[in-house]
Formats: C-alpha cells, sequence, structure tokens
C-alpha cells in the first residue's frame, strides 16, 4: 500500500471536515471506552495480567532466536511447512507461488494487517486470482477498494448509510426493493453473499494473533467466524504472521488471551480462538491439506535491541486508537498507511522509513491514555518522542514548526518582552470579542478556530492573574492555612 | 527459503548481540518449555466445581448462549426436538460421528431427521460434543479429530453441544493439561476451537450482531453427570473408556 503519511496534516484537514465521518468517529468514544472499562472491572486481577503479559513477551523477545526455531521444527512436526521472508516482497512471491501450485482460482482471506502491511490483495488480483475478504468490515472496504481505518474494526469509519448504498451499488443480482436499512438485514445479505465464496475458494489466508513455540501453532481470534471457515473449508491454508508473534507455550499465549479481547472489545473472551496446528490428519474428515505459514521479518529483525523494541510486545488490540483523543478526531485513514493510532505513530516510522513515516510521531497530545489503557504496557509516549528527536535531528522538521520553535526560543529567552506583548495582544482581544464573548477566526490560529471559537480572553494574562493570586494568598497568610 | 532463514536469524542474534543462547541459557529455555507453568488463574477461573457449573451456565446466557440442564444422556433426543421446536428450526440434524451419540434413543423423535457426518450446506443445525467447557468465561473447547469434524462447528446455523457437567473445569490452564494428556506434550490436533458464545460482528457501526458468519445460535445441553473434571476420550482416535489417564 502506497502511503501517504507524509501529508498527515492535510488529510487530518479533510478528516475534520468530512461529516460523515465525525458522525461514524462518534462510535468509537461511545463504544470500546466504556466496554474496555467495564471488562476491566469485572477482572480484579486485569492489571496483574498486564504485567504478566508484558514479562512473557519481554522473555520471549529476548531469546526469540531460540523460540522461532524450536517452533519452525514443530510445524514441521506437525506436517505444516514455514517459509521465512525477509520483505514484503518474499512474502507476496511466496504466498502467490503456494497460489499457483494449488492451481488457485479463488482465494478468501480472514482478516490479517499483515496482509495490509505486504499489499498482499494487489498483488495475487494482478495475477489474475480472485480474492474475497470475507470479514464483515474487511469486505465492505474491499467492496469500496478503501483501506481499513482500524486494526480491529476495519470500516468504523463508515455509517450503516453508506454501506448500504454500497452493497446496493454492488449485490445487483438481488431485488431492488429489499429492505436494508439495518444492521441486522446488512449482517445477513453479507452471510448469504460469502456463503459460495468460502465453499468455492482453493486457498484459505488467515493471520495469526499468536504463534506457539511448544507446538507449532498459529492462533487467531476472530468474533464472526469467517476466519475458521476460511481455514477450514480450502485445500490450503496459509497463515501470515511476523515474526514477533511467537510466545513460548500454551499458558503463556492463555495470559495474554486473558487481556485481548478486554482491551479490544471489551468481550470476557472473543467468540472464536482458534489453534491451529498442521493440516488435517490422515484419520480427519474435514480441514486442509497443506497448512504453510509465511513468516514475516518486514524490518522487526532492527526493531530488536533498539529503543522501539518494546514496540514488538504489541498485541493489536488497538486500546491505544480507541482511546486516542486524535484518533477520534481524524480517524484511521488520515495516518496515511495500514497502522493507525498511537501504535501506527511508532510503528509506521519503523516499518517504512522516517520519510515517510516521520510525520505520525506528531500526531499526539502527549495525553498518555494511549500507555495507561495498552495491556502490553507499551511506552507509547516515550517511543513518539524518540522518534520526534530523531526527526530533529535528521532536519526533517516542516519548517514551520522549526520557525515557531525558533520564535518561542527568542522569547523564552526574554520574558519581560514575552509577557508585555501577550499582554497587549490579550487586552486587544478582549476588546474586540467583547460583544460575543468568543472569536470564530482569528488570524494566525486557523488550525483552532475551524473546529471551536476560541473564548475571548477576559483582559488578563494567565501570569497576571498568577501574580494577583500569589499576592492575595500572602495577603491572607498564604495557602495550606 | 534457507537464505532468508539464515538472513532473518543472523539479523535477529546480531540484535540480541549474540551467537546463540548459552548452554546455561539454553537449558532454561528448555526446561521452560518442558515444564509449562500456569501463570495466573484469575479467582473467578478457581472456584470449587459445583460452582463453576452455574458459573458456566451464568457466562453462556451472558453470551446469548442458551443452556438446558439434562438428568442423563438419554434425555437428548427429546431436548434436541423440544429446541428445535421452539426455535422453530427444520427438524433437521447433523451429528458428530461418534458413537455416544449414535447410540442415544434418536427413535423416540420420528419426527427429526438425523444424519451424521461433516457439515454441508445447506446443513441448518449440527449436533456435537465438546472437549472441555471453561467456566471462566463460558467457553468450549473443541478438539478436532474424526469425531469431532471441525465444520460442524461453523457451517451450519444453529450449533448444539453436548457437555457432561464433569467436562467443566474453572480455567483454561486446566484444559490444556487434560489437552496434553491426550495427545502428548507438544502436540495437538489440527484445530483446537475455543467457542465463546455464536457468532457475532460489530462491524456495522459498532452493534453487536449474531450469526455474522458462523452459528447464529450456540445452545448447551448440559449432561448432569456428577461431579469430577473428566475429559471427553471420545473426540480422538486412541477413545477409550472415558476416563482420562
Ligand atoms: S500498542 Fe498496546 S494498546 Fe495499542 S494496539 Fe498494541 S497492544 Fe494494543
Amino acid at each position: 500500500m502506497q502511503s501517504t503519511s507524509p501529508a498527515f496534516k492535510e488529510n487530518a484537514r479533510s478528516a475534520l471536515a468530512d461529516q460523515q465521518l465525525q458522525k461514524a468517529l462518534q462510535n468509537v468514544k461511545s463504544g470500546f471506552i466504556g466496554k474496555r472499562a467495564k471488562a476491566r472491572a469485572r477482572l480484579p486481577e486485569f492489571d496483574d495480567l498486564r504485567d504478566a503479559a508484558r514479562d512473557i513477551k519481554n522473555h520471549t523477545l529476548a531469546n526469540l532466536d531460540f523460540y522461532l526455531e524450536r517452533y519452525e521444527e514443530k510445524v514441521q512436526a506437525s506436517g505444516g511447512t514455514v517459509h521465512w521472508a525477509v520483505t514484503a516482497e518474499d512474502a507476496r512471491a511466496a504466498i502467490l507461488q503456494i497460489c499457483r501450485d494449488a492451481e488457485a482460482k479463488v482465494v478468501t482471506k480472514g482478516k490479517s494487517m499483515i496482509s495490509e502491511e505486504i499489499a498482499l490483495n494487489a498483488h495475487l488480483e494482478e495475477a489474475g486470482l480472485d480474492v474475497v475478504e470475507t470479514d464483515l468490515g474487511e469486505y465492505i472496504i474491499q467492496l469500496r477498494k478503501e483501506a481499513p481505518s482500524h486494526i480491529i474494526a476495519p470500516a468504523v469509519h463508515l455509517t450503516k448509510d453508506q454501506v448500504e448504498a454500497d452493497f446496493r451499488h454492488h449485490h445487483t443480482d438481488l431485488p431492488d426493493e429489499r429492505p436494508l436499512s439495518e444492521p441486522t438485514q446488512l449482517v445477513a445479505e453479507a452471510r448469504q453473499m460469502l456463503r459460495q465464496r468460502y465453499l468455492d475458494a482453493d486457498v484459505g489466508i488467515t493471520g495469526a494473533n499468536f504463534l506457539v513455540a511448544e507446538t507449532g501453532t498459529s492462533i487467531i481470534v476472530t468474533n464472526e467466524g469467517n476466519g475458521d471457515l476460511t481455514q477450514t473449508l480450502p485445500k490450503v491454508h496459509i497463515v501470515i504472521a511476523s515474526l514477533e508473534k511467537v510466545v513460548p507455550n500454551l499458558e503463556d499465549a492463555t495470559t495474554i488471551l486473558r487481556v485481548l479481547a478486554r482491551s479490544a472489545t471489551g468481550q470476557e473472551f472473543s467468540a472464536y480462538t482458534t489453534f491451529s496446528t498442521g493440516p488435517r490428519r490422515p484419520e480427519d474428515p474435514d480441514g486442509p491439506e497443506q497448512y504453510h505459514v509465511i513468516l514475516l521479518d518486514n524490518g522487526r529483525s532492527q526493531m530488536l535491541g533498539s529503543e522501539f523494541e518494546e514496540m514488538l510486545r504489541c498485541i493489536r488490540c488497538g486500546a491505544c486508537m480507541n482511546h486516542c483523543p486524535v484518533y477520534h478526531a481524524v480517524g484511521g485513514h488520515a495516518y496515511g498507511w495500514v497502522y493507525p493510532g498511537p501504535m501506527g505513530a511508532v510503528l509506521t516510522p519503523s516499518l517504512i522509513g522516517v520519510d515517510e513515516g516521520g510525520q505520525l510521531p506528531n500526531a499526539s497530545t502527549f495525553c498518555g491514555r494511549c500507555e495507561a489503557v495498552c495491556p502490553m504496557r507499551i511506552p507509547l509516549p516515550k517511543m513518539m518522542r524518540h522518534w520526534r528527536e530523531r526527526e530533529f535531528e535528521r532536519h526533517l522538521s516542516p519548517k514551520a514548526v522549526r520557525f515557531g520553535l525558533g520564535l518561542w526560543a527568542f522569547f523564552a529567552r526574554r520574558p519581560a518582552l514575552y509577557h508585555r506583548i501577550l499582554g497587549l495582544k490579550m487586552r486587544a482581544l478582549a476588546r474586540l470579542g467583547r460583544a460575543r464573548g468568543r472569536f470564530d477566526a482569528l488570524p494566525f490560529a486557523g488550525g483552532w478556530t475551524k473546529y471551536r471559537d476560541f473564548p475571548a480572553p477576559q483582559g488578563k494574562t494567565f501570569q497576571q492573574l498568577w501574580a494577583e493570586r500569589q499576592g492575595a494568598e500572602k495577603q491572607n497568610g498564604g495557602p495550606g492555612r | 527459503m534457507s537464505e532468508a532463514r539464515k538472513h532473518i536469524l543472523g539479523a535477529v542474534r546480531r540484535s540480541l548481540k549474540r551467537e546463540q543462547p548459552t548452554a546455561e541459557e539454553r537449558r532454561h529455555l528448555e526446561a521452560r518449555l518442558a515444564d509449562p507453568q500456569a501463570g495466573l488463574i484469575p479467582a473467578r477461573g478457581r472456584r470449587p466445581h459445583g460452582e463453576q457449573l452455574d458459573l458456566m451456565e451464568e457466562m453462556l446466557v451472558e453470551l446469548s448462549a442458551t443452556v438446558a440442564r439434562l438428568p442423563g444422556e438419554e434425555a437428548v433426543p427429546q431436548a434436541v426436538s423440544d429446541y428445535l421446536k421452539g426455535e422453530n428450526l427444520p427438524p433437521k440434524l447433523r451429528l458428530a460421528p461418534r458413537d455416544d451419540l449414535r447410540g442415544l434413543p434418536w427413535d423416540s423423535q420420528p419426527l427429526l431427521e438425523v444424519a451424521e457426518g461433516i457439515a454441508e450446506e445447506p446443513d441448518s443445525t449440527s449436533l456435537t460434543g465438546a472437549f472441555a467447557g471453561i467456566a471462566e468465561t463460558g467457553t468450549l473447547m473443541m478438539a478436532s479429530g474424526p469425531e469431532a469434524p471441525i465444520t460442524l462447528n461453523f457451517l451450519p446455523e444453529n450449533h448444539i453441544v453436548v457437555l457432561r457437567a464433569s467436562q467443566v473445569v474453572g480455567a483454561y490452564e486446566e484444559a490444556w493439561t487434560q489437552l496434553r494428556r491426550r495427545f502428548g506434550a507438544g502436540v495437538l490436533p489440527r484445530a483446537v476451537n475455543m467457542i465463546t458464545g455464536p457468532s457475532r460482528t460489530g462491524d456495522i457501526e459498532q452493534t453487536i450482531q449474531l450469526g455474522a458468519h458462523g452459528p447464529r445460535r450456540l445452545h448447551v445441553l448440559l449432561i448432569e453427570d456428577g461431579p469430577g473434571a473428566a475429559a471427553d476420550e471420545t473426540q480422538t482416535p486412541a477413545a477409550g473408556n472415558g476416563q482420562a489417564d
């Protein structure tokens, strides 16, 4: 996928002006936050489990070479094959080769962010394959030829009216006059449309939430059941996973699973947690005949041992974006590549380079909510700061930022001058704004006033008020009495 | 392929600043793998067995599944008929190919059409066993094999599960221990499916809708066969006398 991350500012501007999007984004705020809080409150051990989950991943990453080798051995022992892929291109080539060997025509897919990362669909389609996304959200955005806007809710940027319009436009075999305004009807129609595709498919591709070294198992965590139909009905099952998904054993996976669904959707457990190990056995009546795992590096081995290593603990739950004021305001597409929100702001420059993704670490208010909710206790703000520093060192900071910082530095060294000028400006604003009590436009602050009014100052600056207050407290004998 | 493997493992080791784990480290890692230890198990998963049954039922109901408690397995055919009638579903059933299910008194339900095997379109309702029930989240664990086709769990719109009370455990970890006993250490069947309620999606404006692609209805027949957490032996080719060793 071609990134538009360098244009984050422009993307954000148009996102803020998009009323459909703003309406849809309300669902993020109203849904995810409360559900997670409730799930957390119900499990007294939740925060201790987060610590345990962090420790498991740290242990695994510190011994990643050992666990990857063991994982591969176990996959082979259960009749599967591991394909190591250094780059996205390697991964795409390996998958296409498996599809060709299987003489595949139709490929079904479960939801996989790695598949987005390596831009798999376009590659398979160019090779003449019929690629069908089966997760409802992914199916919708595939019809719209869009990228996901959220890592667990790919179509969260859309309203149901938009989905209805898309279904009417694409499902032309169905009667025009059918009722389709309710979510139930939309879900039923997608179910009906995809049923035959599952059965037609020659290859089913899924991602993996975890890989288990003990058993050579891949795990998917889903709610719809599409992933299971995708990986069970065709004769070939391909798993695409990145290196850092591996954990030592089933107990380790279990500990992390206990925080995953609760952090993501606020569910106690997702509807389907599926452990896949090798192809069907000779005596099995169903399941795929081949099981392949594409093990992708694509920059992860370089993150290991760097100041971004902790990002490799990420389990893609989406909690950080669900709680991010910037994500709430602009949605996922503004981030311009595959991974949005705070985790995307850290990961994107690591994976596609600071030239492409360097803008994203600025898309933060440093409010710290992402770190506070991250089940893997990833210090996201700290890592965004690392990127900002790197970016500044490389002189990639936008001119305006450098100019603004320079100006600020000038005044910071001359506080008296700063206060005099600010005082003048505030008094002037107070006079101008007295009539309405607010401004809906201000010179040099268009970014602020476009979406909210700037309250008219009440005549004094903060510093003046503070000085007065301090004086008053001294007269009254100071605070604390 | 082996070039990529060498490249990646080399890069990982450079980042870890080591050639190989030391002999000492390796011993530690092998020991950790050979003897998997349960992590922090929430108190909810450590209640006495009797309470686990209630918790299992409570969690299932909360998930929009339904539960019927039965005094014994012979009551299953009647319960299935009643359920299908009550939900206004066709009186047709695709049965998991297991002796115990096959041997139930289906003759008592002459209107019910019962067939065995993997699920196929347009099967509307399946009936399967389970490997275990996990009370902490109302989760059913299925272990695939000749007597437990995977498709029965996902393809039909309605899934009925026969779960014996003795199969209900508190926490996931107990189920792992039983799976290792059944299949051997470090070995799993093709699919272990943890099923927690019917299929659902929140992809349309974050409203929860049931029956996205998997079953719309999940109905559990809980057979009260007394205490004791014994795994279901009949789900594997090594099916024995119904006792975990
Ligand atoms: S960074 Fe943390 S909160 Fe964000 S997706 Fe990853 S694990 Fe979840």
